[in-house]
């Protein structure tokens, strides 16, 4: 590590983390930047290598932390007026388990209000822009940290997804994003969305990158009675036991070399992969999912998927044609089961105990209403609508209840799938990054982006988008590697032979 | 006309676990700061999950076998969702859909079957106190465990909704699930009320009354709504269905909220909270740990205690698992002694949570049994039992030391009469007694106890008395 060898030092790091942050002030990353802690946390670790003392996995490592993970380091807003002003005096886990192993924490990012969007444009702090065209959105929900990966501020950072909130954002700036298997990563102190979707995952540069956060952030969390045992540490990267890729170690905290693209290290990696390839011969059968690939998915991601199959047949992998017509419920059964749950984990914010209280507030019908009135973006509201329609008694069974029929259609279908192929490869939004207030006023074309992201999220199956290239414009293009439940590891690995 | 009532019960338990339902911090709010028994889970911060306390489980399944029910190998938590400052998460967490506890039944001492519907687990609410312009929230009560028990409409009459209640708050206070404490809200409960004729097919529109917490409130509510539904409909009047209140003071009911303004709670899976699934090994093991119940007792002792001192005891749990511990022979003789004399005493409330060993007891019986012991001598003895500067001497030493041990032996007690009838003093009184005045025999008992300093056993005294002046 280039902290451990002294080439640098933890303060350092940070300091130019910092510098960069505000450089690139106007995308509107950071709802908060954490310049005295970050730096007092920096020096506390130079002091401890200094006196030869052991430092974790991740020491003077600056990341951003999407804002809707709770520390006491500045407020934990989710980019809500609801929440403003509120400071926890709890660290969730999985910031927790960072922070143990040296991460610095040098602000907090950008995201739509309680993470509803795709584009961070519902952010009570306004939109974060796209890296690459300042005229486009991030993407969302979680915005703010793809764009802080993707401009080199940060070596990775957290989001939260559970429709698409770490995958497109990704895709849009040209970063890695995993959404792992449900129940991977502890949710204990993450303000939820939707309790049975929601995902804690990274952005990072490189796959094997993802692979150490992973290992780092993954496990049985006992406050969190949804998470699964430990499985990400113990399983083998590879799909079968003769084949044994071999792990490049992580350029988290390890130099890089200067005014080195680092999109290009992609192509770094790939021999070394290759060769862990060729003396193992494994044949991976990658599936296609046939309704996926239309006339209204965007040419130039078309023809990214198109390459990487044939880069994939190059290397001797298997296509495998799918057709999974379960999915195409998926996005009706997600704005359903979502909003439910989101009407349900929003009824907490009523201005009583913490967070924004509206002044207008006479008595206590008046302190709700004008409360979340004030408080909620229109996004929220529609969400918080929509949930209590389909919850309420005579409409539960014609919507709760069928959109969770659909739900165990699509779990059904991936399974089906994966006993066919090992992963499957798809877009991850039908368009690349869109014009900033082209869909904000048109929610469902809003939603429509989610049409590829969301069924994972129903099913519970980990997804890791892929940088795959620019269009035409010089808009980042992903892809999404779809594989099965626990197999995050495998994904993650496999994800190098599309670099 | 006459009318047939028709009454089902729902009661509320408060599960006396050690932390509560959904997060590990103290359970028991009593005597304690507003406020100071909330964990961020039960203050609803963002981001906080629900963890399920294993032992309100074990609970539950205890609950459930003291009423005879079926424990569902598979159940699992709902969201019932409702705004008021009392549920900080903006939803309770129950069990709407699968509750723990299937169906079963409560037999009443007057041999009536009430049967339950089922009964589930959930979270209870805060309290709120009202004041002129502002009101005060303490959510210490947030996510006590409790188990709601929902009756069949089995019940007919105000004394069976009395012994109902009273039945369950002794089934759950024997399966050792609550601390019972009736006045601080450990049970309440919410009284559906429907009269009809007698002989209708359907039965009639209901009221409920809710929030009662104490047998009596129970019954008189059910005679207050018999009477009130029932001049209703002999004017020709419907009853409204509708949630009434209980005021005690003035031993009435009034409205409170009808159907049309009834709340939607929206129920929805807990999604937080993976389901509950039950070996049947599990269900088995934690149900053989279920303490003797009030029908073991009734059946133990039906012939030995008498049945209304019987039932009166058994409103005390720890004066039943002692009389358990007693030699048979002398069940009676404690069982009066509680009912007579512990129950009586001021302190007897401190006095059932130490309560003296059996083998003190059953020495205690032993004298009064052998005439060792007079009567109140027994009952000043086994007082003394309970006495902090006394107990643990032995029923036998504080007898002796007290000086209450009565004098037995002929030879000496014909001396001491000897010693008093030689008194000038009792002269007139032997006259009169041979002349027939039976009633001076009691002034020449009173002489020779006094003479015996008490100790004498004043039956035996009579009869030597007797033989003497005859």
């Amino acid at each position: 590590m280039k902290i451990a060898d002294k080439s640098t030092s933890a303060e350092k790091l940070v300091r130019d983390a910092l510098e960069k942050a505000k450089k690139y002030a106007e995308y509107n990353i950071f709802t908060f930047l954490n310049e005295e802690g970050a730096l007092k946390k920096a020096r506390e670790i130079d002091a401890r290598i200094k006196k030869g003392e052991k430092v974790g996995k991740l020491a003077g490592v600056p990341y951003a932390l999407k804002d809707n993970f709770l520390s006491p380091e500045g407020e934990t807003t989710a980019s809500a007026h609801i929440l403003e002003g509120f400071v926890s005096p709890i660290t969730a886990t999985a910031v927790a388990k960072l922070e143990a192993e040296g991460a610095i924490m040098i602000g907090r990012t950008n995201l739509d209000a309680f993470a509803h969007g795709s584009s961070t444009e519902n952010s009570y702090f306004g939109p974060t822009l796209n890296s690459r065209d300042k005229k486009r959105v991030a993407g969302g929900s979680s915005g703010g940290s793809a764009v802080a990966v993707a401009l080199d501020i940060v070596e990775f950072a957290t989001g939260t997804d559970t429709g698409g909130s770490i995958r497109q954002p990704a895709s849009f700036n040209g970063v890695y994003g995993l959404k792992p298997t449900y129940g991977c990563i502890s949710r204990y102190g993450v303000v939820a969305m939707a309790s049975s979707t929601d995902c804690i995952g990274f952005f990072t540069k490189t796959p094997d990158d993802m692979d150490l956060l992973m290992s780092i952030a993954s496990g049985q969390d006992p406050k969190d009675m949804t998470t699964l045992p430990d499985y990400y540490n113990a399983t083998d990267a590879s799909l079968d036991n003769s084949r044994h890729a071999p792990s490049r170690p992580s350029t988290i905290g390890r130099p890089r070399p200067k005014g080195r693209s680092l999109r290009g290290s992609g192509a770094q990696s790939a021999p070394v992969v290759a060769d862990g390839l060729e003396s193992s011969n494994a044949r991976v059968r990658v599936g296609i999912i046939k309704d996926f690939d239309n006339e209204s998915v965007d040419s130039d991601i078309r023809e990214a998927l198109k390459n990487k199959i044939e880069l994939l047949k190059s290397k001797g992998h298997e296509i495998v044609e799918l057709e999974m017509p379960a999915l195409k419920y998926g996005l009706a059964a997600y704005y359903i089961i979502v909003p439910a749950e989101v009407a349900s984990n929003l009824s907490r914010y009523d201005g009583v105990r913490y967070g924004f209280r509206s002044e207008k507030s006479d008595d206590l019908d008046s302190l709700y209403y004008n409360t979340r009135f004030e408080g909620f973006m229109p996004e929220n509201k529609r969400r918080i609508m929509i949930g209590n329609f389909v919850l309420s008694s005579g409409f539960y069974d014609a919507y709760f209840l069928k959109a969770a029929k659909a739900r165990t259609l699509i779990i059904n279908e991936y399974e089906k799938a994966f006993s066919k192929c090992d992963f499957i490869l798809t877009p991850v939004s039908p368009n690349p990054a869109f014009k900033l207030g082209e869909k904000v006023n048109d929610p469902v074309a809003m939603y429509l982006e989610d049409v590829m992201s969301v069924s994972l999220n129903l099913a519970g199956v980990p997804g890791l988008t892929i940088p795959a290239g620019e269009t035409k414009d010089g808009l980042a293009v992903g892809l999404q590697l779809v594989g099965p439940r626990r197999s995050d590891k495998a994904l993650i690995e496999f994800s190098k032979e599309l670099a | 006309m006459k009318y047939l009532p028709t009454i089902g019960i729902e009661c509320h338990v408060q599960l006396c676990t050690k932390t509560k339902l959904f997060s590990e911090v103290d359970n028991d709010a009593k005597d304690k700061e507003p406020n100071s028994c909330v964990s961020p889970v039960c203050y609803a911060l963002p981001g906080m999950l629900p963890r399920l306390n294993g032992e309100a489980i074990k609970m539950a399944i205890l609950a459930g076998r003291a009423m005879n029910c079926e424990i569902n190998a598979h159940s699992r938590f709902d969201r019932k969702h409702y705004f008021y400052p009392d549920s900080p998460k903006g939803y309770q967490i129950t069990q709407f859909y699968e509750p723990i506890i299937g169906e079963g039944f409560v037999e009443l001492p007057s041999g009536t079957k009430v049967r339950i519907e089922h009964a589930h687990l959930e979270g209870d609410a805060g309290k709120l106190t009202h004041f002129d312009t502002y009101s005060l929230v303490d959510l210490n009560r947030v996510d006590t465990p409790l188990i709601e028990i929902v009756s069949m409409p089995d019940i007919h009459s105000a004394k069976d909704a009395h012994d109902y209640c009273k039945e369950l708050w002794r089934l759950m206070c024997y399966a050792e699930v609550t601390n019972g404490d009736l006045y601080n809200g450990n049970m309440r409960f919410d009284v559906n009320i429907s009269i009809a004729a007698e002989g209708a097919k359907e039965l009639g529109t209901r009221a409920e009354v809710k929030n009662l917490n104490s047998f009596r409130s129970v019954e008189r509510a059910v005679e207050y709504e018999i009477k009130r539904q029932s001049k209703l409909l002999d004017a020709g009047k419907k009853v409204v269905q509708e949630t009434r209140g209980w005021n005690d003071a003035k031993g009435e009911t009034t409205g409170q909220r009808s159907k049309e303004e009834a709340k939607d709670y929206r129920y929805m899976p807990e999604p937080d909270l993976p389901p509950i699934n039950l070996s049947a090994e599990f269900i088995d093991e934690e149900s053989a740990k279920l303490p003797l119940m009030p029908k073991d007792y009734r059946e133990a002792f039906g012939g030995v205690i008498a049945e209304d001192i019987l039932e009166i005891l058994l409103d005390y749990p720890s004066l039943m698992q002692k009389l358990k511990e007693i030699d048979n022979k002398y069940v009676k003789s404690v069982s009066n002694l509680f009912a007579s004399v512990l129950l009586a005493e001021e302190k007897s409330a401190e006095y059932l949570n130490d309560l003296p060993s059996a083998a003190d007891l059953n020495e205690l019986s032993s004298m009064n049994e052998k005439k060792e012991l007079s009567s109140t001598a027994t009952k000043e003895v086994f007082l003394r039992l309970f006495d902090p500067q006394m107990k643990g001497r032995g029923a036998k030493n504080i007898a002796k030391e007290l000086g209450l041990i009565q004098e037995n032996d002929l030879g000496a007690l014909e001396k001491i009469v000897d010693t008093v009838l030689a008194k000038p003093e009792t002269a007139k009184a032997q006259e009169d007694f041979k002349a027939g005045q039976e009633k001076v025999l009691g002034f020449l008992v009173g002489q020779v106890m006094k003479e015996s300093h008490g100790k004498a056993n004043p039956s035996a005294v009579q009869d030597i008395l007797r033989k003497k002046l005859s």
